[in-house]
């Protein structure tokens, strides 16, 4: 349920930032969003965000490079043309494995790398020419932003943002 | 101050008076007559398989060469008559023989360098630290230097075993020992310029002397800078870790040639010692995380903390993962190429250990690779504890990989010598280290990141 309107209460220095959100979150307001210039050590805690799960993604995506480096080696070395080549023993997949090894652990990493990747840009929405979300310029600059939803308690929250240290408020109509 | 509490006391006297029967168990049933052996062959070649197992005895025996050597010139000069026969039937016999008495000296020998690596890994990771200046480190540099203590004699005793089977024993480890093999042999006769008792001995003594300096001036400027005033000591520890790490990486090195790669004279490793290196490492590491554990559990460490215990844990899983690549790229390399005077090497290993040489990689890499992977597993203790057990179990394995193949051939088994000597030197593994631990409070307070390593936080 996003609000219609937000305040976004801009700050210049990141553990003022930090102060605050803990301050906000304790008064029980919603942070819809949080812009920074640069990572932010411990901001995502202060905000409650769950954990990544992109770590467990990698792994699953490692097993499948691992699967595909020996369905594909199998095929092709041992069972569709087991030829001898220079006297190794292609008559088992086990028999040659420490050759294909290299093969098995680059895939594994190639296809962990890569789809791990392209997760983490579908999951953020990133994309070639796409259109920037960016509320206030500086804040990929020197300053940091943050956005909570109002459901009429603007006064109260100016001034709980007030006292957090904001240097800029603004009241700002999200066009529908 | 930690006090060494009398139940672990008593536990390592045990481990060591059980160790030491077992020991002296190994010793005393190891000499058997001409005709022990050949009735033991006997029977064991009645249950069937005999033959088989005749002809790996020759494939896998240390001085391979030397007889099939022998072998071709009697196909040359002689008919096979029945003297040639009964020739090789009491070779056969003598060789084994001498296996049997190897067991002892290898189970003996294995174990101490075993323990002896844990201290000097440790010894190589705190110098790390030092040298590094590392953050998170130094609430734990008083159970390294605790785990060190153990290196002078433990390296002592490694030496002395070494010798002694060279000159009290008959040649039980190291074959190149043996004026009568080496008179016979070629390949050694070109290789006694570095292989003969007295530069072995000496060199050996140049390496224990280098570390042991190391470790006591490093534990002297540490326990010295708890109550200095200025930087002073801290300095001095920062460029002896530096030198010492130049000196480790030379030694190490050739220490793994002497010491283990020498009872295979015939066979040679360019990156053998970087691949000792690792098992040594990561024991070393390991024991640094199981010791740690046991102190905190008993109330000693409590500015040590589960983001301590997860970077000690890191370390276990990347270097677990280093010793594999090490251990893959030396068979692979060899396997691949299968050039004969260097594959002997794994065949033997292959034929007659492919338990223990397979197995360690499961212990070694497959396990801590799954254990470890998870960052909330990495900081939990008991999860920590169970994966270094297996961990030093399998790197344990890895010595007894390069040690008794070539000393007792396909007769090795873990029994009573074996767990005896393992049993002796962690009872004194125990005893040394936590006896040391009880000399300098645990805490390094006077290192200057002391404080950043307190408030650590991952």
């Amino acid at each position: 349920m996003e609000a219609s309107r937000v305040i976004h209460a801009i700050y210049n220095d990141d553990d003022v930032l930090m102060s605050a959100v803990k301050k906000v979150r304790a008064e029980k307001h919603h942070i819809e969003e949080i812009y920074t210039p640069f990572p932010v050590h411990g901001l995502d805690k202060a905000m409650g965000l769950e954990g990544t799960r992109i770590a467990i993604c990698a792994f699953l995506y490692g097993l499948v490079g691992l699967t595909v480096a020996i369905t594909m080696m199998n095929f092709i070395m041992i069972e569709d043309w087991p030829q001898n080549i220079g006297g190794k023993p292609s008559f088992s997949y086990i028999e040659n494995m420490p050759a294909f090894v290299p093969i098995m652990f680059e895939l594994t990493v190639f296809f962990a790398a890569h789809l791990m990747v392209i997760t983490f840009y579908l999951r953020s929405r990133m994309w070639p020419f796409k259109k920037a979300e960016n509320p206030d310029p500086r804040t990929t600059d020197d300053h940091f932003l943050m956005e909570i939803g109002v459901h009429g308690n603007e006064s109260a929250l100016e001034n709980l943002l007030k006292e957090t240290g904001a240097v800029e408020i603004k009241l700002v109509d999200k066009a529908h | 101050m930690y006090t060494f509490s009398s139940k672990l006391k008593i536990f390592s006297i045990v481990l060591i008076i059980l160790g030491a029967v077992g020991v002296g168990i190994g010793f005393s049933t190891s000499h058997k007559s001409f005709e022990e052996v050949e009735t033991l062959l006997a029977e064991e070649s009645h249950h069937g398989g005999g033959h088989e197992e005749v002809d790996s005895h020759e494939a896998t025996s240390h001085n391979a060469h030397a007889e099939e050597a022998s072998h071709a010139t009697h196909d040359v000069h002689s008919e096979v008559s029945a003297q040639g026969e009964a020739d090789e039937h009491t070779k056969h016999i003598e060789h084994v023989q001498h296996q049997i008495a190897n067991r002892p000296w290898a189970a003996l020998y294995v174990a101490a360098f075993f323990f002896m690596m844990i201290s000097l890994g440790c010894l190589a990771f705190y110098a790390i630290q030092i040298a590094s200046q590392a953050g998170w480190s130094p609430v734990l540099f008083r159970v390294m230097e605790g785990i060190t203590a153990y290196l002078l004699p433990g390296a002592i005793i490694v030496l002395i075993i070494a010798v002694a089977s060279g000159t009290i024993g008959h040649y039980n480890l190291f074959i190149w020992m043996d004026p009568e093999v080496v008179a016979h042999d070629k390949l050694i006769q070109g290789k006694s310029g570095w292989l003969n008792i007295p530069g072995f001995a000496i060199r050996g003594i140049i390496f224990i002397a280098g570390w042991s300096l190391y470790r006591y001036f490093a534990r002297k400027f540490s326990v010295a800078q708890d109550t200095a005033e200025d930087k002073s000591n801290f300095k001095k520890s920062f460029r002896i870790a530096a030198g010492f790490l130049v000196f480790f990486i030379y030694s190490e090195s050739m220490m793994s040639w002497d010491w283990i790669m020498s009872v295979d004279p015939h066979w040679f490793s360019t990156l053998f010692g970087w691949y000792v290196f690792a098992s040594m490492f990561v024991s070393g590491i390991t024991a640094i995380a199981l010791v740690t554990l046991y102190l905190k559990t008993r109330g000693y460490l409590e500015f040590v903390n589960a983001n301590h215990l997860h970077d000690v844990a890191k370390f276990m899983f990347a270097i677990s993962i280093f010793w594999t690549y090490l251990w893959f790229s030396q068979f692979m390399l060899i396997w691949y190429s299968n050039i004969p005077e260097e594959v002997t090497y794994f065949v033997s290993r292959f034929n007659d250990y492919k338990l223990p040489f397979l197995g360690m990689v499961v212990l070694n890499f497959v396990f801590p690779l799954l254990m470890l992977m998870n960052a909330d597993y990495k900081r939990m203790p008991w999860f920590v504890v169970m994966t270094g057990l297996v961990i030093l179990f399998g790197h344990y394995i890895d010595i007894f990989n390069m040690i008794m193949p070539a000393t007792v051939g396909d007769r090795w088994f873990i029994g009573i010598p074996e767990i005896g000597s393992i049993l002796l030197f962690a009872g004194l593994f125990i005893l040394v280290v936590f006896t040391a631990l009880t000399k300098a409070p645990l805490l390094a307070k006077g290192y200057p990141l002391i404080k950043e390593s307190e408030e650590f936080h991952y």
